[in-house]
Order: C-alpha cells, then sequence, then structure tokens
C-alpha cells in the first residue's frame, strides 16, 4: 500500500493510509507550498535492495478539479451555459493567484524592512567593535611601553 | 509564449519519503490534456516520469529549476525505442516540441547526478496533445455559433493568462530561493569577518609586544 501526506505552510492536512489505489481530495487553507507526499510502505520493496515502484499519478487542481459533462448533467445546463461556468472558474482561478501575488509581494516588503533593519545595526555594532578595538590597541600599547620604559 | 493551458499541478517530495532502496517511476497520465509536476530532485539522484503516447501526437515537455544551486538540471527524451529525442545537460529552463512517430511508452528523466550536496526543485509541464473537449460524446457536425466560438476564444486567452501567471509565480519562487542563498551567505560571512577583526586586532598587539620582550641580551633603544 501507499501513504500519503499532505502538508501546507502551517503543518499537515492529511496523513491515511491507502491499499494500492485510492483517491483524496482537499482543500487549502492558506497560500504558499503544499506538499504531497507518497510513501510505500510495502515491506515485500524493502527486502530486496533497488526494487522498483510504478505509481500511477493523477493530480487535479482548481477548475481543471471540475467534470463538466457530469456539472452540466447535474444542473441542466446548455452548452453556451457550461461554456460560460468554465469561463467563470477559469476566472476565479486567475483572480486567487492574483491573491497570492499580492499576499506574497507583502511578505517580500516585510522581509526586505526587516532586513534593512538588520543591515543597519550590524553597521553600527561593527564600528563600535572596530573602535573599541581601536582604543583597546592603543591603551594596551601605551602601558606596555610605560613599564617598559621606553616612553 | 502562447501554449495550451496546463491541467495539473503537484507539489510533490516523494524521493526524500520513499526508501532509499525504492526507486518510484511516476506514470502522468493524460490522453489529451497536460500534466505539471514541481518535484524535489535529490543529490546525485535521476527521477524518471512516463507517458503513453498514440503516433501523429504533438507533445510538449517544459521545464524550470526553481531552487537549489546553480539552478540547473540535465534533462533526456527517449521514444519507446529507446532513442533520445532530446538530451541536454545543466540548462535552467527549455522547452521542446516534438510529434510521436510511433505509439508506447515514452520517457524522459531529470538527473541531479553532478551535484554532490544540493537538492534541485523541478517545474515541469507535459503537454499531450490538445485539451480534450467540453463535450465528449457530442458530434462536431454543426459549425459553432458566434457566442460558441467567442467563448472559446476567450478560453484560449484566458488559459493563456493562467500559463504566465504559473511562469510568473515560479520566476517569483526562484528569486525569493536565490535571495535567500545571498542572505545565507552575507550572514555566515559578516560573522566571519567580525571574529577575523577580533583575532586580527588581538593578534597585532601580542605580536607587537614580543618584538620588545626582552632577550637577556642587549635592549635597543627604540628612538622615535
Amino acid at each position: 500500500g501507499m501513504h500519503v501526506e499532505v502538508k501546507d505552510p502551517e503543518g499537515l492536512v492529511l496523513s491515511r493510509q491507502y491499499g494500492s489505489e485510492g483517491r483524496f481530495t482537499f482543500t487549502s487553507h492558506t497560500p504558499g507550498e503544499h506538499q504531497i507526499c507518497l510513501h510505500s510502505n510495502s515491506t515485500r520493496m524493502a527486502l530486496f535492495a533497488g526494487g522498483r515502484l510504478r505509481v500511477h499519478l493523477d493530480i487535479q487542481v482548481g477548475e481543471h478539479a471540475n467534470n463538466y459533462p457530469e456539472i452540466a448533467a447535474k444542473d441542466k445546463l446548455t452548452e453556451l451555459q457550461l461554456r460560460a461556468r468554465q469561463l467563470l472558474d477559469q476566472v476565479e482561478q486567475i483572480q486567487k493567484e492574483q491573491d497570492y501575488q499580492r499576499y506574497r509581494e507583502e511578505r517580500f516588503r516585510l522581509t526586505s524592512e526587516s532586513t534593512n533593519q538588520r543591515v543597519l545595526w550590524w553597521s553600527i555594532a561593527q564600528t563600535v567593535i572596530l573602535i573599541l578595538t581601536g582604543i583597546w590597541q592603543m591603551r594596551h600599547l601605551k602601558s606596555f611601553f610605560e613599564a617598559k620604559k621606553l616612553v | 509564449m502562447l501554449r495550451p493551458g496546463s491541467a495539473r499541478r503537484w507539489l510533490a517530495a516523494a524521493g526524500r519519503w520513499s526508501c532509499r532502496l525504492l526507486a518510484l517511476l511516476l506514470l502522468v497520465p493524460g490522453p489529451g490534456g497536460a500534466s505539471e509536476i514541481t518535484f524535489e530532485l535529490p543529490d546525485n539522484a535521476k527521477q524518471c516520469f512516463y507517458e503513453d503516447i498514440t503516433q501523429g501526437t504533438k507533445c510538449t515537455l517544459e521545464f524550470q529549476v526553481i531552487t537549489g544551486g546553480h539552478y540547473d538540471v540535465d534533462c533526456r527524451l527517449e521514444d519507446p525505442d529507446g532513442n533520445v529525442l532530446y538530451k541536454e545537460m545543466k540548462k535552467q529552463y527549455d522547452s521542446f516540441t516534438f510529434t510521436a512517430s510511433k505509439n508506447g511508452t515514452y520517457k524522459f528523466c531529470f538527473s541531479n547526478e553532478f551535484s554532490t550536496f544540493t537538492h534541485k526543485t523541478v517545474y515541469f509541464d507535459f503537454q499531450v496533445g490538445e485539451d480534450p473537449p467540453l463535450f465528449p460524446s457530442e458530434n462536431r457536425v454543426s459549425a459553432l455559433t458566434q457566442m460558441e466560438s467567442a467563448c472559446v476564444s476567450i478560453h484560449e486567452a484566458l488559459k493563456s493568462v493562467i500559463d504566465y501567471q504559473t511562469h510568473f509565480r515560479l520566476r517569483e519562487a526562484q528569486g525569493r530561493s536565490r535571495a535567500e542563498d545571498l542572505n545565507t551567505r552575507v550572514a555566515y560571512w559578516s560573522v566571519g569577518e567580525a571574529l577575523i577583526l577580533l583575532v586580527v586586532s588581538i593578534g597585532q598587539v601580542f605580536l607587537l609586544k614580543s618584538f620588545f620582550s626582552d632577550k637577556r641580551t642587549t635592549t635597543t633603544r627604540v628612538g622615535s
């Protein structure tokens, strides 16, 4: 069988064990990178080194997950209405993608501002370290030369 | 870049989770239509995908490396007899169109074997033939009305918009990955530089002191 795990940016969404065939659906709640992990726990595979597994995978996202002939039959739509429905779904997907880009731009702006702050503080700290080291050097050498009666 | 849109998107870390003894070979289905997948390619690894294609179908393979190292990967496409149709080493992005000359299972592989310790995230989009029609059982004897033709053109235009958005999203992810690499390198360098500064300044003082230390012989007067 196969073990399926789905993770979103916030944590685990789905974790289930399936037999040799399986089907799962999920709706994303946060924008960002989602991971789908497939893991085989077939003990027969583990025994023979280099065992290979051929997996058939079919993933549908967004409006492509819709089955239009089914929707047409269920809602009793004419051809034109169905086409309009498909266009509406596509436009909705485009809108969601643009929302995602807006979210990313905001995150990027926050990251840039925090980097800017950190660079500023780091430069100040580095200058202070430099000056303090210089002062320490001079005082240490001065007391050393005075002890040696060279000054 | 006007292309038919893509049907599926998948982000997977299959290699990481599978037992190291197993190589997961994934069959990407698609009687017409397209598959787009973003997957993780570990270092020194090769990942292959298979597709059953009928003769005479026009197919397009497009890939882009999103994160990792120098953002390049080896790609190889073979027909059912093993003839290499496309082979490129260390490419960041490429697009390849071909017409299937025979029926069978076509295979394409992405390889990160030249890299010792960087994982790569690779996106690819494999378009097989045209998208399936909205009404599979209908026979298109009558011509499309003007409204229907308008709907078809809007559909194609929107597919192209979605396609551009996908590429924009990938570029954003790639840019972010590069920025994070840069950030790490600058952080390490800054800490290293501060340490070197301290070590050198303390070392200078002690070295200078050692020049003036008494050696039980003549003490030279250092004039100004």
